[in-house]
């Protein structure tokens, strides 16, 4: 807990001293960063230990605050989403002073290592708060600051734009979490989280009304369908490795307060968690379904985190419906599958969105489009990204797999063991899931194969340059951690482990015993990895023999092939856009059809905007402004007209203390 | 209490100017009734304290500042501005005294109802304030003039201070002598956002100010 202090002060130096007056971008960076690396680095080391320790710490300090106490508290499930805040934010801040550094992007460098320092700070209080008012008081914070970071480049009117998407998303969330802990409170007398115990007392009906506010409240900021709107928007327009924090870490404070405020509530009946896995399912083939439709690659990985919160909120309603049902087994390995799930999303997919900003930053661009051939101009981001790609496809031999492997198992355990309509729905759930891990590999060999192989296209990627050390070197950190992660499968299940200690005891117990431990996994990535060195290392070997030759391309019979003839972005997701996905998903186009033996020249544009977004919200809000635009008179302007309201409340006032 | 007798007449001559306000369109009349309403009232704390050091200063702070100094920089202001009737009231004159008559009438009836302490019950302080309060009310929402606000404030603390006259023993002296100080003050402030209107939008119309509306 000491450690976490620490790392509070100097977050809060770090942030305090990049904006003060300096001459230059180069102080403001250095004390920045420097503020937020040494920060994450004490805090890890916290994290570590309370992890390791498994007991609870608490602090408490009373505030004159009504309600409100600075009240801390350390267990298990803080120091397993701290874990991956910390790591994400040491790589991100050592990957931020290259990526800032470049470009225009200079002159914001100091404000943004001040909101960059404040993020981490407030969402280390989310995680460890133990006090209501102190949470809500540190998720907003952590909504504003991530905002502003958001706009950090708000000379561009779609990060502006993008922003204030997510401003409102994240606000209408925060005002459902509003109404939970004032009802909670109501309940239970009072905001400290220890006296949330009594909520167990409460009937089915009224833990089942919090339950859903938690749900809204929570998803707005998760990004669980419907509620994901701002994601695709937010996303790309932040700086990268913003981008990765927000995806990687922000969203999972939203599934820790969801698991937290959730082990407070009764028993859950089972619908409780057939809902989450109806959301989590729908919004699994919904985003990788987007992910695929999209040019910007940065835009294509957010909808790609829609998708991963979509198995991990999966695998956690899951876990809940079957120990609503008593299937304690199954239980405790869907509960093991999202929490690891969760832990190895953070990993591979800040390393996925930091690769996509050192393509930017290479080539100048974010449309797929406009890349092409990197792999050449920047080798080791190339390869980074491609172990992130494998990562992220579930593949050995790296972290994505040991996750889904445990909610495959989970899935197919409660298949075998039930019968009849009941062994139906978890048996369809693992081919869904299967569609959704093949549509990942489909968006992840179109981001790989446009992106980095073939020819450039367009004159900024030729000239493409690799990103400098510290930008590489945050990124192959990240991809080491996947891969310890693939190869010792064990240190994940019982990071795990700890945190399921404290929502459910009786999977802690069963995942603790080692019949369940994937340690074989470990051992065929081992092998795998030993298989594609060994492979790598013979085709090198042929290639310096002189055995292959190594000659262009197989050029389809044109003389002259340019990089205009081969697969765009779009035209690689055609195949599954024509014959899997459902109408409501279709982008829109310009019909480029050419038509007669001697056509014109023709254009073609193509845009897949958010059907969730343009098709219920848009017209929604659009609605909601037009009936309040109504109001807009009572603000007449005149101020007689605003004493004639003051006194009217006046009267009415005295009339009522009169009739009582 | 048998000093009420001569309280209650002063009451109801307050009650009368507060009619007098409502109808009255002339600024410099509407202007020396305010004062000598004010000064009747500082007569108040007179007749029903006695004649004690407390009494005296509140009746005499009130007296200077209601009954001559602020209508004093009132009558200033509009030979200044030459200005001399409000002419086009947003309600006209008729109106505004049936609303008036209606809320004073309003006043007496709620006042039984009130749960006051048996000292206070039946004293004609309680309606005759919520009264006076109404009718500075309706004099800001009818006037369009800054002049004829600034005299629609006025009436309005002069209810305040009808009020406070049943707690002025119970009230320390520097909060009455901070409710006049206040008194003051924004007569100024309105002076100085009469002046800056009429030299802004060239003319006294607060009306004007809703261009300023975001």
């Amino acid at each position: 807990m000491n450690l976490l202090f620490g790392a509070f002060l100097f977050f809060g130096l770090g942030a305090l001293l990049a904006v003060m007056p300096w001459r230059g971008a180069k102080a403001a960076t250095f004390f920045g960063s420097g503020g937020a690396i040494l920060g994450c680095l004490l805090g890890l080391v916290g994290a570590g230990q309370g992890l390791a320790a498994g007991v609870a710490e608490t602090f408490f300090l009373p505030l004159s605050m009504p309600g409100g106490a600075f009240s801390l508290r350390l267990d298990g499930l803080s120091a397993f989403f701290l874990l991956p805040l910390f790591i994400v934010g040491l790589v991100g801040a050592l990957y931020g002073t290259e990526y800032m550094g470049s470009g225009g992007k200079t002159r914001w460098s100091g404000l943004h290592w001040t909101w960059y320092n404040l993020l981490i700070l407030s969402m280390t209080l989310v995680v460890t708060a133990a006090n209501g008012l102190l949470f809500l008081f540190a998720w907003e914070c952590m909504s504003l600051t991530s905002f502003f970071l958001v706009i950090t480049e708000h000379n561009l009117a779609e990060a502006v734009e993008a922003g204030w998407t997510y401003l409102l998303a994240t606000h209408l969330g925060a005002a459902f979490l509003f109404a939970f802990f004032l009802s909670a409170s109501a309940f239970s007398g009072s905001l400290e989280f220890a006296s949330f115990q009594v909520l167990g007392q409460l009937s089915t009906p009224v833990a089942s009304g919090l339950f859903l506010l938690l749900l809204v409240g929570f998803g707005s900021k998760a990004g669980i369908f419907p509620f994901h709107v701002w994601l695709p928007d937010a996303h790309p327009a932040a700086p990268s490795h913003v981008s990765a924090l927000m995806s990687g870490v922000m969203v999972k404070t939203a599934i820790y307060g969801l698991l937290r405020l959730f082990s407070f509530l009764p028993a859950a009946p089972p619908w409780w968690g057939g809902l989450l896995m109806a959301i989590g399912i729908v919004g699994a083939l919904f985003g990788i379904a987007m992910a695929a439709l999209q040019r910007d690659v940065k835009r294509s990985l957010a909808y790609s985190t829609v998708e991963n919160i979509g198995i991990i909120l999966l695998a956690l309603g899951f876990w809940m419906q079957c120990r609503a049902t008593g299937h304690y087994f199954a239980a405790a390995l869907a509960l093991a599958g999202g929490l690891i799930h969760l832990l190895n999303h953070s990993l591979f997919k800040s390393l996925l969105f930091m690769g996509a900003g050192s393509l930017m930053h290479g080539s100048g661009s974010r449309d797929l489009n406009r890349m092409g051939g990197l792999m050449r101009r920047m080798p080791i981001t190339g390869v980074l990204i491609v172990c992130g790609g494998l990562a992220i496809s579930a593949l050995p031999p790296f972290n994505g797999l040991i996750g889904e492997w445990f909610i495959y198992r989970a899935l197919l355990e409660s298949g075998t063991v039930l019968s009849g309509l009941a062994a139906f729905f978890p048996l369809v759930l693992i081919g869904l899931l299967a569609l959704v891990g093949g549509m990942v590999i489909i968006v992840m060999t179109r981001i790989i194969g446009i992106a980095l192989a073939g020819e450039p296209r367009s004159s900024a990627a030729a000239r493409a340059h690799e990103a400098g050390w510290r930008m590489w070197g945050a990124m192959a950190a990240l991809a080491l951690l996947c891969l310890a992660g693939g190869l010792m499968p064990v240190l994940l299940l019982q990071v795990a482990g700890r945190a399921a200690t404290l929502l459910d005891p009786a999977a802690a117990t069963l995942l603790a015993d080692n019949a369940m431990s994937p340690w074989w996994l470990g051992i065929m990535a081992v092998f795998l990895l030993g298989c594609i060195l060994a492979a790598y290392g013979f085709s090198r070997w042929r290639q310096g023999c002189g055995i292959v030759p190594s000659s262009a391309t197989w050029g389809c019979g044109f003389a002259f092939p340019s990089s205009r003839m081969s697969y765009s972005a779009e035209s690689y997701t055609e195949l599954p856009q024509s014959a899997m996905f459902c109408s409501c998903l279709n982008p829109s186009t310009e019909d480029g059809r050419t038509i007669g033996f001697f056509p014109e020249a023709k254009s073609f544009s193509f845009e897949a905007p958010d059907p969730v977004l343009e098709r219920l919200f848009k017209p929604f809000f659009r609605r909601a402004a037009r009936v309040c635009s109504g109001f807009r008179g009572l603000q007449a302007g005149q101020l007689h007209v605003y004493l004639l309201y003051i006194f009217s409340v006046t009267i009415l006032l005295l009339f009522w203390v009169g009739q009582r | 209490m048998d000093n009420y007798n001569p309280a209650n007449l002063l009451l109801l001559l307050v009650i009368l100017f507060n009619f007098f306000l409502l109808g009255s369109s002339r600024l410099n009349a509407c202007i020396r009734t305010v004062a000598i309403q004010g000064g009747i009232l500082s007569l108040l704390p007179l007749f029903i304290h006695g004649f004690s050091g407390h009494s005296l200063f509140l009746a005499g702070g009130a007296f200077l500042l209601k009954g001559l100094a602020i209508p004093f920089l009132l009558l200033r202001a509009i030979r200044q501005v030459h200005i001399r009737r409000e002419m086009e009231p947003l309600i006209g004159y008729v109106p505004t005294l049936l609303l008036g008559t209606l809320a004073t009438a309003g006043a007496f009836i709620f006042s039984d109802r009130l749960p006051l302490i048996e000292a206070h019950r039946g004293s004609l302080f309680i309606p005759v304030g919520l009264a006076t309060l109404a009718t500075g009310f309706l004099m800001l929402i009818t006037r369009r003039k800054a002049i004829t606000q600034a005299l629609g404030y006025l009436i309005f603390e002069n209810g305040v201070f009808i009020f406070g006259m049943l707690l002025a023993e119970a009230m320390p002296l520097m909060v009455e002598a901070g409710v006049l100080l206040d008194l003051l003050v924004a007569v100024f402030v309105m002076g100085i956002v009469m002046h800056q209107i009429n030299r802004e939008f060239s003319s006294m119309n607060t009306g004007q100010l809703s261009s300023l509306r975001e």
